[in-house]
Protein backbone atom coordinates (compact mmCIF):
# COMPACT_ATOMS: atom_id res chain seq x y z
CA UNK A 1 0.00 0.00 0.00
CA UNK A 2 0.83 3.76 -0.47
CA UNK A 3 1.37 5.83 2.58
CA UNK A 4 0.87 9.05 3.16
CA UNK A 5 4.39 10.28 3.42
CA UNK A 6 5.59 8.73 0.27
CA UNK A 7 2.75 10.90 -1.53
CA UNK A 8 4.02 13.73 0.04
CA UNK A 9 7.43 13.81 -0.33
CA UNK A 10 6.74 12.80 -3.80
CA UNK A 11 4.41 15.36 -4.39
CA UNK A 12 7.77 18.28 -2.47
CA UNK A 13 10.10 16.59 -4.70
CA UNK A 14 7.93 17.51 -7.79
CA UNK A 15 7.13 21.23 -6.18
CA UNK A 16 10.90 21.55 -6.00
CA UNK A 17 12.17 21.11 -8.98
CA UNK A 18 9.16 23.35 -10.15
CA UNK A 19 10.63 26.06 -8.45
CA UNK A 20 14.05 25.47 -9.50
CA UNK A 21 12.89 25.34 -13.12
CA UNK A 22 11.50 28.81 -12.69
CA UNK A 23 15.18 29.88 -11.41
CA UNK A 24 16.79 28.19 -14.37
CA UNK A 25 14.59 29.32 -17.17
CA UNK A 26 13.37 32.75 -15.88
CA UNK A 27 13.93 34.26 -19.94
CA UNK A 28 11.42 32.01 -21.47
CA UNK A 29 7.78 32.59 -21.30
CA UNK A 30 6.84 28.96 -22.23
CA UNK A 31 9.17 27.60 -19.61
CA UNK A 32 7.90 29.40 -17.05
CA UNK A 33 4.28 28.15 -17.90
CA UNK A 34 5.45 24.68 -18.18
CA UNK A 35 6.92 25.29 -14.37
CA UNK A 36 3.76 26.55 -13.15
CA UNK A 37 1.79 23.38 -14.69
CA UNK A 38 4.41 21.27 -12.82
CA UNK A 39 3.72 23.32 -9.24
CA UNK A 40 -0.11 22.22 -9.71
CA UNK A 41 0.58 19.12 -10.71
CA UNK A 42 2.02 19.06 -7.27
CA UNK A 43 -0.30 20.38 -5.71
CA UNK A 44 -2.88 18.45 -6.83
CA UNK A 45 -0.87 15.04 -5.67
CA UNK A 46 -1.13 16.59 -2.41
CA UNK A 47 -5.10 16.61 -3.03
CA UNK A 48 -5.58 13.42 -4.06
CA UNK A 49 -3.09 11.95 -1.28
CA UNK A 50 -5.01 13.80 1.40
CA UNK A 51 -8.29 12.59 -0.40
CA UNK A 52 -7.58 8.91 0.04
CA UNK A 53 -5.60 9.05 3.34
CA UNK A 54 -8.89 10.73 5.10
CA UNK A 55 -11.69 8.86 3.13
CA UNK A 56 -13.28 12.33 1.96
CA UNK A 57 -14.14 12.56 -1.96
CA UNK A 58 -14.33 16.37 -1.48
CA UNK A 59 -10.30 16.79 -2.05
CA UNK A 60 -10.44 14.70 -5.37
CA UNK A 61 -13.20 17.66 -6.32
CA UNK A 62 -11.22 20.30 -5.86
CA UNK A 63 -8.79 18.43 -8.09
CA UNK A 64 -11.47 18.80 -10.75
CA UNK A 65 -11.48 22.33 -10.22
CA UNK A 66 -8.05 22.93 -10.43
CA UNK A 67 -7.68 21.35 -13.33
CA UNK A 68 -10.25 23.07 -15.17
CA UNK A 69 -8.92 26.23 -13.89
CA UNK A 70 -5.42 25.70 -15.20
CA UNK A 71 -6.69 24.30 -18.51
CA UNK A 72 -8.24 28.26 -19.04
CA UNK A 73 -5.12 29.60 -17.73
CA UNK A 74 -2.92 27.57 -19.73
CA UNK A 75 -4.97 28.69 -23.09
CA UNK A 76 -5.09 32.15 -22.16
CA UNK A 77 -1.61 32.34 -21.28
CA UNK A 78 -0.47 30.60 -24.57
CA UNK A 79 -2.68 32.87 -26.36
CA UNK A 80 -1.12 36.30 -24.53
CA UNK A 81 2.20 34.67 -25.69
CA UNK A 82 1.56 34.40 -29.52
CA UNK A 83 -0.05 38.06 -29.69
CA UNK A 84 3.10 39.40 -27.25
CA UNK A 85 5.32 37.13 -30.04
CA UNK A 86 3.36 38.69 -32.75
CA UNK A 87 4.45 42.37 -31.63
CA UNK A 88 7.66 41.52 -30.25
CA UNK A 89 9.30 38.75 -32.51
CA UNK A 90 10.41 37.70 -29.33
CA UNK A 91 9.50 36.01 -25.87
CA UNK A 92 12.15 36.94 -23.74
CA UNK A 93 10.71 38.28 -20.46
CA UNK A 94 13.67 40.76 -20.51
CA UNK A 95 12.24 42.51 -23.46
CA UNK A 96 8.97 43.29 -21.59
CA UNK A 97 9.93 46.44 -20.16
CA UNK A 98 7.05 48.68 -21.80
CA UNK A 99 6.20 49.86 -18.68
CA UNK A 100 9.38 51.01 -17.16
CA UNK A 101 9.41 54.62 -16.68
CA UNK B 1 4.26 -5.27 -2.95
CA UNK B 2 3.69 -5.43 -6.78
CA UNK B 3 1.72 -1.56 -6.11
CA UNK B 4 4.73 -0.52 -4.09
CA UNK B 5 7.26 -1.51 -6.84
CA UNK B 6 4.85 0.30 -9.51
CA UNK B 7 4.69 3.32 -7.42
CA UNK B 8 8.69 3.60 -6.78
CA UNK B 9 9.11 3.11 -10.93
CA UNK B 10 6.76 5.81 -11.91
CA UNK B 11 8.27 8.08 -9.11
CA UNK B 12 11.77 7.42 -10.87
CA UNK B 13 10.34 8.07 -13.99
CA UNK B 14 8.54 11.14 -12.84
CA UNK B 15 11.36 12.70 -10.76
CA UNK B 16 13.47 12.32 -14.10
CA UNK B 17 10.68 13.61 -16.86
CA UNK B 18 10.22 16.74 -14.57
CA UNK B 19 14.15 17.45 -14.51
CA UNK B 20 14.18 16.52 -18.26
CA UNK B 21 11.30 19.66 -18.17
CA UNK B 22 13.58 21.98 -16.22
CA UNK B 23 16.93 21.17 -18.21
CA UNK B 24 16.16 20.48 -21.89
CA UNK B 25 17.79 22.70 -24.18
CA UNK B 26 14.98 22.85 -26.59
CA UNK B 27 11.06 23.27 -25.56
CA UNK B 28 10.39 20.84 -27.86
CA UNK B 29 11.86 18.66 -25.21
CA UNK B 30 10.82 20.14 -22.38
CA UNK B 31 6.86 19.71 -23.55
CA UNK B 32 7.70 16.38 -24.63
CA UNK B 33 9.16 15.67 -20.91
CA UNK B 34 5.93 17.22 -19.15
CA UNK B 35 4.06 14.96 -21.45
CA UNK B 36 5.99 12.05 -19.57
CA UNK B 37 5.02 13.87 -16.38
CA UNK B 38 1.42 13.67 -16.74
CA UNK B 39 0.91 10.09 -17.75
CA UNK B 40 3.52 8.63 -15.10
CA UNK B 41 1.34 10.91 -12.87
CA UNK B 42 -1.76 9.54 -14.21
CA UNK B 43 -0.29 6.27 -13.38
CA UNK B 44 0.30 6.53 -9.83
CA UNK B 45 -2.97 8.20 -9.79
CA UNK B 46 -4.83 5.38 -10.66
CA UNK B 47 -2.61 3.08 -8.04
CA UNK B 48 -3.89 5.37 -5.50
CA UNK B 49 -7.29 4.81 -6.44
CA UNK B 50 -8.17 8.45 -8.22
CA UNK B 51 -9.53 6.90 -11.41
CA UNK B 52 -11.72 9.32 -12.91
CA UNK B 53 -8.79 12.14 -12.14
CA UNK B 54 -6.61 10.00 -13.88
CA UNK B 55 -8.33 9.92 -16.38
CA UNK B 56 -9.17 13.33 -16.74
CA UNK B 57 -5.73 14.20 -16.62
CA UNK B 58 -4.00 12.09 -19.77
CA UNK B 59 -7.73 13.52 -21.72
CA UNK B 60 -7.11 17.12 -20.51
CA UNK B 61 -3.61 17.59 -19.66
CA UNK B 62 -2.13 15.40 -22.55
CA UNK B 63 -5.21 15.63 -24.85
CA UNK B 64 -5.57 18.95 -24.97
CA UNK B 65 -2.97 21.08 -23.07
CA UNK B 66 0.07 19.56 -24.05
CA UNK B 67 -1.13 19.86 -27.65
CA UNK B 68 -1.61 23.45 -27.43
CA UNK B 69 1.78 23.98 -25.80
CA UNK B 70 3.58 21.99 -28.73
CA UNK B 71 1.99 23.87 -31.03
CA UNK B 72 2.88 27.13 -30.10
CA UNK B 73 6.20 25.91 -29.64
CA UNK B 74 6.53 24.93 -32.88
CA UNK B 75 4.46 28.11 -34.20
CA UNK B 76 6.78 30.78 -32.51
CA UNK B 77 10.41 31.24 -34.18
CA UNK B 78 12.15 31.67 -30.97
CA UNK B 79 16.10 32.71 -30.71
CA UNK B 80 16.86 29.55 -28.48
CA UNK B 81 20.67 31.05 -28.03
CA UNK B 82 19.32 34.14 -26.78
CA UNK B 83 16.96 32.48 -24.39
CA UNK B 84 19.68 30.49 -23.07
CA UNK B 85 22.04 32.87 -22.43
CA UNK B 86 22.60 33.47 -18.54
CA UNK B 87 20.87 29.70 -17.98
CA UNK B 88 23.82 29.27 -15.07
CA UNK B 89 23.57 32.48 -13.61
CA UNK B 90 21.47 31.46 -11.13
CA UNK B 91 21.08 28.20 -11.45
CA UNK B 92 22.76 27.52 -7.75
CA UNK B 93 20.08 29.60 -6.15
CA UNK B 94 17.64 27.44 -7.84
CA UNK B 95 18.66 24.36 -6.64
CA UNK B 96 19.36 25.43 -3.17
CA UNK B 97 16.26 26.64 -3.40
CA UNK B 98 15.06 23.19 -4.33
CA UNK B 99 17.11 21.25 -1.87
CA UNK B 100 15.82 23.68 0.86
CA UNK B 101 12.15 22.34 -0.08
CA UNK B 102 12.71 19.30 -0.12
CA UNK B 103 14.95 19.19 3.18
CA UNK B 104 11.83 20.99 4.59
CA UNK B 105 9.01 18.78 3.32
CA UNK B 106 11.06 15.72 3.83
CA UNK B 107 11.69 16.88 7.41
CA UNK B 108 8.12 17.17 8.28
CA UNK B 109 6.35 14.81 6.70
CA UNK B 110 8.76 11.90 7.82
CA UNK B 111 8.54 13.13 11.73
CA UNK B 112 6.16 10.89 13.53
CA UNK B 113 3.64 12.89 14.25
CA UNK B 114 4.37 16.07 13.51
CA UNK B 115 1.42 16.40 11.12
CA UNK B 116 -0.71 15.14 13.95
CA UNK B 117 -1.70 12.05 11.66
CA UNK B 118 0.05 8.94 11.28
CA UNK B 119 1.45 9.37 7.62
CA UNK B 120 2.67 5.53 7.84
CA UNK B 121 -0.02 4.55 6.08
CA UNK B 122 -2.74 5.17 3.23
CA UNK B 123 -5.89 5.12 2.92
CA UNK B 124 -8.59 2.20 3.61
CA UNK B 125 -8.39 0.53 -0.05
CA UNK B 126 -11.78 0.60 -1.70
CA UNK B 127 -13.44 -2.82 -2.61
CA UNK B 128 -13.23 -4.34 -6.01
CA UNK B 129 -17.03 -2.92 -6.67
CA UNK B 130 -16.28 0.86 -5.76
CA UNK B 131 -16.37 3.43 -8.80
CA UNK B 132 -14.82 6.42 -7.81
CA UNK B 133 -16.28 8.19 -11.03
CA UNK B 134 -19.86 7.39 -9.54
CA UNK B 135 -18.99 8.50 -6.48
CA UNK B 136 -16.90 11.96 -7.02
CA UNK B 137 -20.12 12.25 -10.21
CA UNK B 138 -22.83 12.06 -6.97
CA UNK B 139 -20.89 15.43 -5.03
CA UNK B 140 -20.04 16.97 -7.74
CA UNK B 141 -23.74 17.21 -9.72
CA UNK B 142 -25.43 17.88 -5.85
CA UNK B 143 -23.22 19.37 -3.53
CA UNK B 144 -21.29 21.16 -5.88
CA UNK B 145 -23.50 22.21 -8.84
CA UNK B 146 -23.04 25.05 -8.83
CA UNK B 147 -19.68 25.71 -8.76
CA UNK B 148 -19.34 22.90 -11.95
CA UNK B 149 -21.38 25.65 -13.59
CA UNK B 150 -19.43 28.54 -13.04
CA UNK B 151 -16.70 26.24 -14.14
CA UNK B 152 -17.98 25.76 -17.17
CA UNK B 153 -18.21 29.63 -17.52
CA UNK B 154 -14.63 30.22 -16.74
CA UNK B 155 -13.70 27.87 -19.57
CA UNK B 156 -16.37 29.58 -21.84
CA UNK B 157 -14.33 33.06 -20.99
CA UNK B 158 -11.40 31.26 -21.35
CA UNK B 159 -12.25 30.43 -25.18
CA UNK B 160 -13.66 33.41 -26.10
CA UNK B 161 -10.50 35.13 -24.18
CA UNK B 162 -8.05 32.99 -26.23
CA UNK B 163 -10.02 33.18 -29.53
CA UNK B 164 -10.52 37.06 -29.07
CA UNK B 165 -6.47 37.64 -28.37
CA UNK B 166 -5.11 36.03 -31.30
CA UNK B 167 -7.65 36.26 -34.30
CA UNK B 168 -6.27 39.25 -36.61
CA UNK B 169 -7.53 40.71 -39.66
CA UNK B 170 -5.08 40.84 -42.33
CA UNK B 171 -5.30 43.13 -45.24
CA UNK B 172 -5.79 43.35 -48.05
CA UNK B 173 -7.47 39.69 -47.71
CA UNK B 174 -10.86 39.47 -50.47
CA UNK B 175 -13.92 38.21 -48.13
CA UNK B 176 -16.93 37.16 -49.58
CA UNK B 177 -20.18 39.24 -48.01
CA UNK B 178 -23.30 36.56 -48.25
CA UNK B 179 -25.64 38.22 -47.16
CA UNK B 180 -25.13 40.55 -49.81
CA UNK B 181 -24.81 37.78 -52.17
CA UNK B 182 -28.15 36.53 -51.55
CA UNK B 183 -29.71 39.67 -51.38
CA UNK B 184 -28.76 40.57 -54.75
CA UNK B 185 -31.53 41.05 -57.43
CA UNK B 186 -31.09 40.56 -61.29
CA UNK B 187 -31.54 43.61 -61.90
CA UNK B 188 -28.79 44.62 -59.95
CA UNK B 189 -26.40 42.51 -62.34
CA UNK B 190 -27.38 42.34 -65.68
CA UNK B 191 -28.76 45.40 -67.73
CA UNK B 192 -30.41 44.58 -71.00
CA UNK B 193 -29.67 47.55 -73.70
CA UNK B 194 -32.00 47.81 -76.74
CA UNK B 195 -30.36 48.66 -80.35
CA UNK B 196 -30.68 47.88 -83.63
CA UNK B 197 -29.30 45.12 -85.21
CA UNK B 198 -26.08 46.05 -87.33
CA UNK B 199 -25.47 45.44 -90.94
CA UNK B 200 -23.49 43.44 -92.62
CA UNK B 201 -20.83 45.63 -94.42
Amino acid sequence: MITLAQLLTLSGILFALAVAGIFLNRKNVILLLMCVELLLLAANFNFIAFSRYLGDINGQVFVFFILTVAAAESAIGLAILVVLFRERRSINVEDLNTLRG
Amino acid sequence: MLIQVLFHLFAAILILAALGVITARNPVYSALALVMCFITSAAIWLLIEAEFLAVVLVLVYVGAVMVLFLFVVMMLDINLAELRQGFTRFAWLGWLTALAVIVEIVGVVWARGALGIDPGHGGTPEPATYSNTLDLGRVLYTHYAYPFELAAMVLLVAIVAAIALTMRRRQGLKYQDIGRQVAVRPADRVRLVKMAPEKRP
